[in-house]
């Protein structure tokens, strides 16, 4: 199994038996409200997702991430993870603040060693590559305050989730994937409900590897995009139907996602890497969105991280072929476009919208009932 | 950057000229756009093949407590 990132994985939650004691302290703290991201942020940092940073980027870390995608100490940290402050919210360096999400009592403290100012211009364009407002990622930026406060969290409590069957920390899945004997594990990131290139990428990935993890990304999402309990509730359909159950782990990542592209592919990478996969699949345009970046930039910037610890296993783009009977890509099957089924996103929404069941050459049909009997399975 | 800040982040290492030379033409029509770059490559690449495969230091007790969670959601028998 690969060393955390950093070498070590972080574990900045307190112990349960001092857990009632620290939340009444910091009760008596300033405190600052979270939004549902950043309250994950902290949880991600604190369970060590993020290995091997203990909190929020202090300045010298932010310009290095910025500038050379690595910390300090030159681990490769291609995404600046940052807290802005709210104008006037009367924090100060050395403060000890507790951060609450909800009423239901603070959910972390953040020992506040710096304030120190959001760089927008670079960050968008080193970041994203762009300051494009249309840009998620520039407009999110557009939305933070001028300020960026760094230090260590420490968590108090894990906040409660829908999805608790499906919540593991790196320390539990690397406990699991030990326990299944799995060495070789591959890392699969979606966003998606399975159609068969999804799961054609993932049997082709458990050829050479012991076991799939697959991460779906739960949190914030664009209109349109499939619900979490879709997803979730689809996913678990394909692998009791067609998975060996000793060879696929489904956990969830609570994340927002940037869109940052090439950046936040490393980013994903590393995440994987702390939960204990070996490999980690990086599709075409991985983490894009528009036109922002070049279909293989995601895929190439990995050459500049020789030391990145996880291997990245590139896939392009697949088909069904009729002719075949299987699914293809350009380098495996001699027949056209014709003979062809694209696995198009678009295509399968207009098809379940319409109450229809997307053919058997795109979606599993169990998968396709799971869409159909949910009825809407889209963010409004 | 400022360029003062810039300058902190690198240091010289001596090598043989010979080498450089070498190197030089290695990097010739590859992404690589000095020796210096091809050099950190190297150098991270080879560093980073010393950390793989040591065990997680969890305690016993914490080790049991995971396997309970994972046994009490399914993912183990």
């Amino acid at each position: 199994m690969p060393l955390p990132h950093g070498g070590r994985l972080i574990d900045r939650t307190i112990p349960d038996d001092a857990a009632g004691e620290a939340g009444a302290e910091a009760r008596g703290l300033k405190s600052l409200r979270l939004d549902t991201e950043q309250a994950r942020e902290v949880e991600n940092i604190a369970q060590g997702i993020y290995s091997p940073i203990e909190g929020f980027l202090r300045a010298e870390e932010y310009a290095s991430v910025l500038e050379h995608a690595r910390l300090p100490g030159d681990t490769p940290w291609a995404l600046p993870i940052v807290l802005d402050l709210p104008p006037d919210s009367g924090i100060e360096e050395g403060d000890r603040v507790a951060l609450w999400e909800t009423d239901e009592g603070p959910l972390a403290v953040m020992e506040v060693e710096e304030i120190y100012p959001l760089d927008r211009d670079r960050h968008d364009q080193l970041i994203y590559g762009t300051r494009d407002a249309s840009h998620p990622g520039v407009a999110k930026t557009g939305g933070m305050g001028d300020l960026l406060a760094g230090g260590p969290v420490t968590l108090l409590r894990l906040s409660s989730s829908p999805f608790e069957r499906y919540r593991l920390s790196p320390r539990e899945t690397r406990v699991l994937f030990s326990e299944l004997g799995w060495r070789q594990v591959v890392g699969f990131q979606t966003r998606n409900v399975p159609h068969l290139g999804h799961e054609y990428v993932q049997k082709t990935a458990l050829t050479f590897a012991d076991g799939l993890f697959i991460n779906p990304v739960i949190g914030k999402k664009k209109k349109g995009d499939f619900t979490d309990e879709a997803i979730l509730a689809t996913y678990q359909t394909l692998i009791d139907n067609y998975y060996l159950k000793e060879r696929s782990v489904m956990a969830i990542l609570q994340y927002e996602m940037r869109y940052a592209g090439p950046r936040e592919a490393i980013h994903h990478a590393i995440m994987r890497k702390n939960f204990g996969c070996t490999h980690f699949i990086v599709g075409r345009d991985h983490a894009g969105v528009g036109d922002f970046y070049d279909p293989f930039a995601a895929q190439e910037i990995f050459q500049d991280f020789p030391d990145l610890g996880i291997v990245p296993v590139f896939f392009n783009t697949f088909s069904y072929c009729l002719r075949c009977g299987g699914v293809v890509n350009e380098k495996t099957c001699p027949h056209g476009k014709e003979d062809q089924v694209g696995f198009s996103g678009t295509r399968m929404r207009e098809l379940i919208v319409e109450g229809k069941v997307p053919p058997p050459e795109m979606l599993r049909p169990e998968v396709a009932e799971v869409l159909l009997e949910i009825g809407d399975p889209f963010v409004e | 950057m400022k360029k003062k800040e810039q300058e902190s982040k690198f240091t010289s290492v001596s090598i043989p000229t010979p080498l450089f030379e070498k190197i030089k033409k290695r990097i010739e029509g590859t992404g690589f756009t000095s020796v210096s770059s091809y050099v950190v490559y190297v150098l991270r690449e080879v560093l980073a093949e010393d950390a793989v495969d040591e065990k997680e230091a969890f305690s016993r007790e914490d080790e049991e407590r995971v396997k309970e969670r994972l046994r009490s959601l399914g993912y183990l028998d």
